[in-house]
């Protein structure tokens, strides 16, 4: 049977918080008997986006991570909840009943994500719905996908076996996998989000020129090449999708009649190595 | 269960739909088009075929409406300042300490409309000041131009002219280059979308954020283009001491020069150009007039100093180098050069160089051939296929006031409208006036001098039209009838504007507002208004015109909207209209102000006829339906912007300037004196050929607050940008306890419970200061301190710091106007100053400060 999926891409995400107001819009003061009732006004992040910024001035880039409930397949909270205070529905959505939940603020602490709010007022804890009042209506997406004005979320209504077909063919990841909690919120480019990368400027020693076309080889340690890149207009090299804290490294760089420059650093975190000069062979 | 309606309503934002349950708004979305509605254009490019999708988008703000209409700090009732009492004493310096009571409408009607009696009576009308914020709700009827200045050009007053706050370079520099005056200096952009889909190979974005603010109003529509372009390949450097959101989405290099040195960088371009014979000779030639004189001065023949990218970089920090490769690689390619995010504007134009910026942006898109396939000045947020022929006039077109000094009404909307029209001798150019920039020094000083009243669209000349305050035989100002209160976060040097609040100089102080922030709480009377869903209008999504004229190209699908009156007006706040109407009666203008007693909806009614909707659908249909979408004619043929003048014949685009006065022979070329793009200004040298801080060609001139000004700069060494803010338009979805507080990169939950304002500070002035990620931090010049917590950051070099204009709010922690504000009023640091003396512009881009931890 069709499920639902939520696709998260982190490349076309620019934080404008459309997922998350749309969300506040469709919760505060309404309740939605008997899936969910109102979000507080200040307080909760049912869409909680995070912000990763990468590297030094100038070269420098930024990321956003969307992170709904990621309505698991192998939910912890499910399994934590007594009395069915959490489920799981034949759709895939996940839901906490708001009158077998009440009290239970340890529900809380079994998600791995965060993803899980507490009302006081209320005394309830509540999370991302998937709009799921919405769905039965008739909508065809929570109203997080359709305020998304760059298409950065897109939802899937498939089969299990079609989403791994697209999960595989469009490079689909699950963040923190090792919680093993099996999610159904999938993230294209997670790279610009959990990985780093190396870049700096190559620069022309004797003539004060930007080097364009200079060959640039990341290797890892000493000798195993890991990445190859050439060097753009501005002199400008990027290598990324690199792991973080993986340890030291060794680039060079090549350019027809200058010297062959090497460069050994270890991996933190993103890294601007700044501009490299050249000097004339 | 309740039936659920589904209405439909405007914002600044976008259109949406508004679904309302048993007297209550439960949910506002963008819209979602039928099939019923008008197809989506279709521009084939490239092997491609390009279509936006069936829908609207909608900004971050429009989403936190029902967060701002259901707000405890909306107004409810009409309130009195306690210790006010206009038959005794007024204690009018306790205004923004004292409390409010509630008070009925009559009795506030009865205050309001007898003291204005008393000040006609006593001074005359133009003793009565009143100017209204930009952008505060969205309809075409009850905007300011509207409901407002109908019943302020009945009683008489003196208005506080707006600046061009988003044009100021343009406007004061630009226009003296290229005309363009009926659009304040920025320039045409017809059609420019398919014209980059077809030929573009790079686009430069200088000072250009179109993520963050839209072009204007029209949400994230243009997002879906710049996918497409960067699809295509197209290239997208960014130039901003800001690493923007825009930059952070498509950016293939970014350039952050210091502040307020762009012009440099400017400079060594042209240098590298002119030297590397890599400009169209042609075009100059045939163009453009005085090229000669710029060119002395960019190789050093005028001042001895070469504008060589070596000296570039000693003022922007860039690399010679860098430079250099991005002036080859512009030569090279065909470049949009999108200078501001509307095509003009770009917080660059909003600084002490501004006006010399602008000119060097229309100088750089001239040397490469501005106007041909491909190369143009454009914003990438408008220029999308568009039906012109349609009138739907835009709010600026004056609405039910038909003022034709002070709204285009004159243009083309008010002759079917109205038979009689409202205007004020007084709000005219032979009246009396006051600078919004200088309500502080006119109240408190009592007089003034300046050039230019407010958006000097007329001509290139009205600008240097010289006004003083008081005008001759008009009185000072008395009352101040304020219609809502965001200038404490808006206009610059601020704490100014508290203290024009506080003073015996100011008797009576009226504010018109929805929400108790910002200025509202120095008025002596305030009347509650209801917001845009409690009452009855009508829009078009982005729908300004005037200044912008046919600025809806920046929207994928034309919507016009019947703004439906969704729930009743919240506790007794009123919608404009019926205050105006209200204190109409008292004032025996009633049957003037509501002809006859014209309701709103009677109103949006003549407004529907008086347009081409009749044309196409009935009023019921439309009054049942909610919107329309404006078909794009079948035999669409575009006309892309300023095609004509490069090639040398009349103007082909539906442009609406400029006026044919102007020109030597109508519809061809520009409309400065020589009819092409003037490197020396023929209405300058007309003007004040000696005035250095203008001068005759674009030239880089050091900062009057920068890295130059160098006792200043030893004591605040980090320049401070506030461009226009990405989460708020202006301050509406700032404060009122909105969703949008809770935006992690708009505000900063601290563990006091209070959200703070975000400045953006480079990790080594952040080291250097012992300052950490998250805290508060302490910004202060000699202007103002306001209390920040800092992001440290990689996206602004180090020496700059960023944080938005705009905060609604304003929140002292001591005297009003004297002590520490911790709402974020960034606006307290920024320079009262205007950009020259004969430039009369904001600059709060030019604003040195210290940040320490707090």
């Amino acid at each position: 049977m069709k499920k639902w999926n939520l696709v998260i891409d982190i490349s076309k995400c620019h934080d404008c918080n459309n997922c998350f107001l749309s969300c506040k819009d469709e919760y505060f003061e309404n309740d939605f008997p008997p899936y969910s009732v109102a979000q507080p006004r200040h307080g909760h992040r049912w869409m909680n986006i995070m912000r990763k910024e990468r590297g030094q001035y100038p070269k420098v880039d930024v990321a956003y991570l969307p992170i709904p409930c990621m309505h698991c397949d192998d939910a912890p909270c499910v399994k934590s909840a007594k009395d069915g205070a959490v489920y799981k529905r034949k759709d895939g959505i996940v839901l906490i009943d708001p009158e077998k939940a009440k009290g239970k603020k340890d529900i809380l602490s079994s998600c791995p994500y965060g993803a899980i709010w507490w009302n006081d007022e209320k005394t309830l804890p509540q999370k991302c719905t998937f709009c799921v009042h919405l769905l039965e209506d008739g909508w065809k997406q929570p109203r997080c996908v359709q305020a998304c004005p760059t298409g950065a979320l897109q939802v899937l209504f498939v089969e299990d076996a079609q989403m791994k077909k697209i999960r595989e063919s469009e490079g689909l990841e699950v963040y923190k996998p090792e919680y093993k909690t099996k999610p159904r919120v999938y993230y294209k480019n997670l790279y610009r989000y959990t990985r780093c990368f190396v870049a700096g400027s190559v620069a022309l020693q004797d003539t004060d020129e930007c080097a364009q076309g200079a060959s640039v080889t990341l290797k890892k340690g000493q000798r195993k090449v890991i990445a190859k890149a050439e060097t753009n207009n501005y002199g400008d090299f990027k290598i990324d999708n690199l792991e973080e804290n993986s340890g030291s490294y060794t680039l060079e760089i090549r350019y027809p009649e200058y010297k062959k420059q090497s460069l050994s650093f270890n991996l933190g975190k993103s890294l601007n190595l700044g501009t490299i000069f050249l000097s004339r062979a | 269960m309740e039936k659920v309606e589904k209405l439909t309503n405007g914002t600044t934002g976008g259109p949406v739909f508004v679904y309302v349950k048993d007297g209550k708004i439960i949910r506002i979305t963008p819209m979602e088009f039928h099939e019923s509605d008008a197809p989506s254009w279709v521009i084939e490019a490239r092997g491609r075929k390009f279509s936006p999708p069936r829908k609207t988008t909608l900004s971050p703000y429009s989403f936190a409406w029902r967060s701002m209409i259901y707000s405890p700090k909306r107004l409810l009732y009409p309130l009195k300042r306690v210790d006010f009492d206009p038959g005794g004493n007024r204690n009018c310096t306790k205004r923004g300490e004292s409390g409010y009571e509630r008070i009925s409408w009559d009795e506030a009607a009865d205050i309001v409309t007898s003291e204005i009696k008393r000040i006609k009576r006593e001074y005359g009308p133009a003793a009565i000041l009143s100017t209204a914020s930009s952008h505060h709700l969205w309809g075409h009827l009850g905007y300011r131009h509207s409901a407002y200045f109908r019943f302020m050009n009945l009683i008489g007053f003196t208005y506080a002219d707006h600046n061009p706050d988003s044009w100021e370079g343009w406007h004061w520099g630009g226009m003296h280059q290229w005309g363009f005056s009926h659009r304040l200096g920025i320039p045409e952009q017809y059609d420019l979308l398919e014209d980059a889909l077809k030929h573009t190979e790079m686009i430069v974005f200088w000072s250009s954020d179109p993520e963050t603010t839209s072009g204007i109003y029209a949400a994230f529509e243009s997002t879906i283009r710049r996918q497409w372009l960067k699809e295509l390949g197209v290239k997208m450097v960014f130039i901003d001491p800001f690493y923007n959101h825009t930059a952070a989405m498509y950016s293939d290099k970014w350039f952050a020069p210091r502040p307020d040195t762009g012009n440099a960088m400017a400079c060594a371009i042209a240098f590298v150009w002119i030297t590397e014979d890599t400009y169209d000779k042609d075009y100059i030639e045939k163009r453009s007039v005085g090229f000669e004189k710029f060119r002395d001065y960019i190789l050093g023949e005028e001042d001895g100093i070469p504008k060589t990218p070596e000296w570039a970089e000693q003022e922007t920090t860039i690399p010679a180098r860098e430079i250099r490769a991005l002036a080859r690689e512009w030569a090279s390619k065909k470049t949009m050069l999108a200078a501001g995010g509307l095509g003009g504007w770009g917080g660059a134009c909003r600084s002490a160089t501004g006006t010399g910026w602008a000119r060097l942006m229309i100088s750089l898109a001239a040397m490469q051939g501005m106007g041909k396939p491909g190369s143009n000045i454009w914003g990438t947020t408008q220029g999308a296929p568009h039906n012109s022929s349609f009138l739907f006039p835009g709010y600026t077109e004056g609405g039910l006031s038909g003022d034709v000094d002070n709204s285009a009404a004159g243009f083309r909307f008010v002759y079917r409208m109205h038979d009689r029209p409202t205007r004020s001798s007084i709000n005219a150019p032979m009246g009396q006036h006051v600078p919004r920039l200088r309500i502080p020094e006119c109240i408190l000083d009592g007089k003034y001098e300046w050039r230019g009243k407010g958006f000097c669209g007329q001509s290139i000349e009205a600008q240097f039209h010289k006004y003083k305050y008081p005008a001759d035989g008009y009185p000072e100002i008395q009352m101040y009838y304020r219609y809502g209160g965001s200038f404490i976060g808006t206009m610059n040097e601020t704490n100014r504007y508290v203290k024009a609040y506080r003073t015996e100089r100011l008797p009576f102080v009226v504010n018109q507002s929805i929400w108790m922030e910002g200025e509202t709480k120095f008025a002596d009377i305030i009347l509650p208004a209801c917001t845009n869903f409690e009452r009855w209008d009508m829009s078009e999504f982005a729908g300004c015109h005037g200044y912008i004229p046919d600025n809806t190209s920046q929207v994928n699908h034309r919507v016009i909207t019947l703004q439906k009156k969704c729930i009743e007006p919240l506790g007794e706040s009123k919608s404009d209209y019926e205050i105006f109407a209200f204190l109409s009666r008292k004032l025996g203008l009633y049957d003037l102000y509501t002809e006859g007693g014209m309701t709103e909806l009677d109103w949006v009614r003549r407004y529907f006829d008086a347009t081409d909707l009749p044309k196409y659908i009935s009023w019921e249909e439309f009054f049942n339906k909610g919107y329309f979408v404006v078909p794009i004619p079948e035999d669409y043929r575009p006309t892309p912007a300023l095609r004509w003048f490069a090639e040398g014949r009349k103007r082909d685009t539906p442009d609406w300037g400029p006026p044919p006065e102007s020109q030597e022979e109508f519809g061809k070329g520009l409309q400065t004196t020589s009819g092409l793009i003037e490197f020396e200004s023929s209405s300058l040298k007309k003007f004040d050929p000696g005035d250095e801080e203008r001068p005759l060609i674009p030239k880089y001139n050091y900062s009057w607050e920068g890295h130059h000004t160098t006792r200043l700069y030893t004591k605040y060494p980090l320049q401070l940008i506030s461009p226009h803010p990405r989460f708020s338009f202006h301050t509406m979805g700032d404060g009122k306890e909105s969703w949008i507080k809770e935006i992690k990169d708009h505000r900063m939950l601290k563990e006091d419970g209070y959200y703070y304002w975000i400045i953006r500070i480079n990790s080594k002035d952040a080291e250097a200061r012992g300052i950490k990620d998250q805290d508060l931090v302490k910004v202060f010049n000699d202007r103002g301190i306001v209390i920040c917590a800092a992001q440290v950051t990689e996206r602004v070099p180090p020496g700059t710091v960023h944080s938005y204009e705009s905060c609604a709010d304003y929140d002292p922690m001591g005297k009003p106007g004297e002590s520490m504000d911790r709402c974020g009023c960034i606006n307290l640091l920024t320079p009262g100053r205007y950009i020259s003396k004969n430039a009369c512009g904001m600059a709060p881009n030019s604003c040195l400060v210290q940040i320490e931890k707090y």
